[in-house]
């Protein structure tokens, strides 16, 4: 199926408490492609990214992973635990606070959703973890536990955990946002060194010459709607709308 | 003869009775610690009816006085028809008891928990139950070790109280040899040394299993 999109969504909205978080977003990511979601704190992007592998579960609308339906059929049934956990296999998440698990070292880190979750020998998913930790640089430290481990390198090994399950599509949730700034280069080096090697990736970001640099499409999401979306240099040259055109000068 | 002969002579009856502490702990400690993660288990997910039963459970077994329970299981179960001998009774008893205790525990620990390793897990298309025993309770059990530790100290007490019920154990077999020889002060002494003994090999197991949470850099103190 090389023609579906590694991420459709349809109609999408979701509120918390009676507020509108998220409204009618449509969202297509094709495969091999990077798309950036911008907008200010509190616009709804974590919640839009967090929709996409049912951490949230939205009000309406739809999402299809790779074709497939998440979350609930098309008669609005609940899908199984199971098909859901096998659906969300499908997608990697690296998180702000990259959310490591402390009481396994970085390689079993790795290693532990692909053997448990989708049943690699472990052997196999030893021998594909040490290339992906050597693709991130992180090979010297695999038998290190992450407390040892400072920011940059946490979230590198995040990157590889991700990798490890061959992801159609990773989400990105302000991966370097919790970084020092020295670090954050070396995390987002990985990250365009993904791009190149045709990942597909959902990145929220606060970096604005890397979505600049690494995006197929940027989103801009303003109180949970889209409103605008283009080109990564239309979008960082010639906005449309005055809403983006104030936030990029922000970020100047 | 003195008094310290009399306990010499009736060694056998002491060793029958530690033999037989020893056993009854061992059993209910490590069947009431896996009920205790059974509970946790069952109590993971979102509130729902069958979860806030199960709370109140708990609650209601935390706040019993172990005596009664296993009076309960003893003396109270037969005019229900269900008789049990005074062993099974005992055991049963400190089993849910301080099952219910080691689940309290560890949902402790569990409320806590960072929320971040676990949305990883579901993330990256766990079941609960592999999340539960992969992610979720080996963090748990790293952070309640001094707990648990204490729990088991608490629950080797308890077993004392099942000579009320008639299970000979080590407290029934110094009862009856300073009954026998009027001899309370000795006989008591040993049977302290005795649970002494087996509570310092608790503590220094569990002291010992601080490593893994050192290494892992769980615990700084
Ligand atoms: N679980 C929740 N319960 C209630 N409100 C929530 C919840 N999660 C998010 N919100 C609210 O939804 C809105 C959007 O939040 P979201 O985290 O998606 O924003 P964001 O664009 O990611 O912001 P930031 O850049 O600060 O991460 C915010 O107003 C937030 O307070
Ligand atoms: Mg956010």
């Amino acid at each position: 199926m090389p023609d579906l999109p590694a991420v459709a969504i349809e109609r999408l909205s979701k509120s918390f408490n009676g507020i509108e978080v998220l409204r009618d977003v449509d969202l297509t990511v094709n495969r091999g492609e990077v798309v950036s979601i911008l907008g200010s704190s509190g616009s709804g992007k974590s919640t839009l990214l967090r929709c996409i592998n049912w951490l949230e579960q939205p009000d309406r609308g739809a999402i299809r992973i790779g074709g497939q339906r998440i979350g609930v059929d098309d008669n609005g049934r609940r899908m199984p635990a199971r098909e859901l956990a096998a659906l969300r296999a499908k997608t990697g998440m690296v998180f702000q606070s990259f959310n490591l698990w402390p009481h396994l070292t970085v390689l079993h880190n790795v290693t532990e959703a692909p053997i448990h979750v989708k049943g690699v020998a472990k052997k196999e998913a030893v021998r594909t973890a040490r290339e992906l930790l050597d693709k991130v640089g992180m090979a010297h430290k695999m038998e290190a536990y992450p407390y040892t481990l400072s920011g940059g390198q946490k979230q590198r090994v995040a990157i590889a955990r991700a990798l490890a399950m061959s992801p159609e599509v990773i989400l990105f949730d302000e991966p370097t946002s919790a970084l020092d700034p020295e670090l954050v280069g070396e995390v987002l080096g990985v990250m365009k060194d993904l791009s190149a090697e045709g990942y597909t990736m959902v990145v929220v970001t606060h970096e604005m010459e890397f979505a600049r640099a690494v995006s197929d499409q940027v989103v801009f999401l303003d109180k949970g709607i889209i409103i605008e979306r283009a080109a990564p240099e239309q979008f960082f040259t010639a906005p449309e709308t005055e809403r983006v055109r104030k936030f990029l000068e922000l970020k100047q | 003869m003195t008094e310290w002969d009399i306990i010499w002579a009736a060694r056998d009856d002491f060793l029958y009775g530690f033999a037989n502490t020893l056993v009854i702990f061992a059993l209910s400690a490590l069947l009431a610690f896996v009920l205790g993660c059974v509970i946790v288990y069952l109590l993971e997910g979102p509130k729902s009816g069958p979860r806030t039963l199960l709370r109140w459970l708990i609650n209601i077994m935390r706040t019993l006085p172990f005596l009664i329970l296993a009076y309960l299981l003893y003396y109270g179960l037969p005019t229900l028809g269900v008789r049990l001998d005074a062993w099974t009774a005992g055991v049963g008893a400190l089993i849910v008891y301080h099952g219910a205790y080691f689940a309290e525990l560890l949902r402790g620990a569990r409320v806590v928990l960072p929320g971040g390793t676990v949305e990883a897990a579901r993330a990256y298309g766990f079941t609960t139950f592999t999340m539960f025993m992969r992610i979720i309770l080996p963090q748990l059990l790293i952070r309640t070790r001094p707990l648990i530790g204490n729990q088991l100290v608490i629950c080797l007490k308890d077993t004392a109280f099942l000579t009320i019920i008639t299970v000979q154990e080590l407290t029934a077999a110094a009862n009856s040899v300073q009954s026998t020889y009027f001899i309370p002060l000795e006989a008591f002494v040993v049977v302290i040394a005795l649970y002494w003994l087996i509570s310092i090999c608790l503590e220094v197991t569990i002291k010992q299993l601080g490593r893994f949470g050192k290494k892992r850099g769980f615990e700084h103190a």
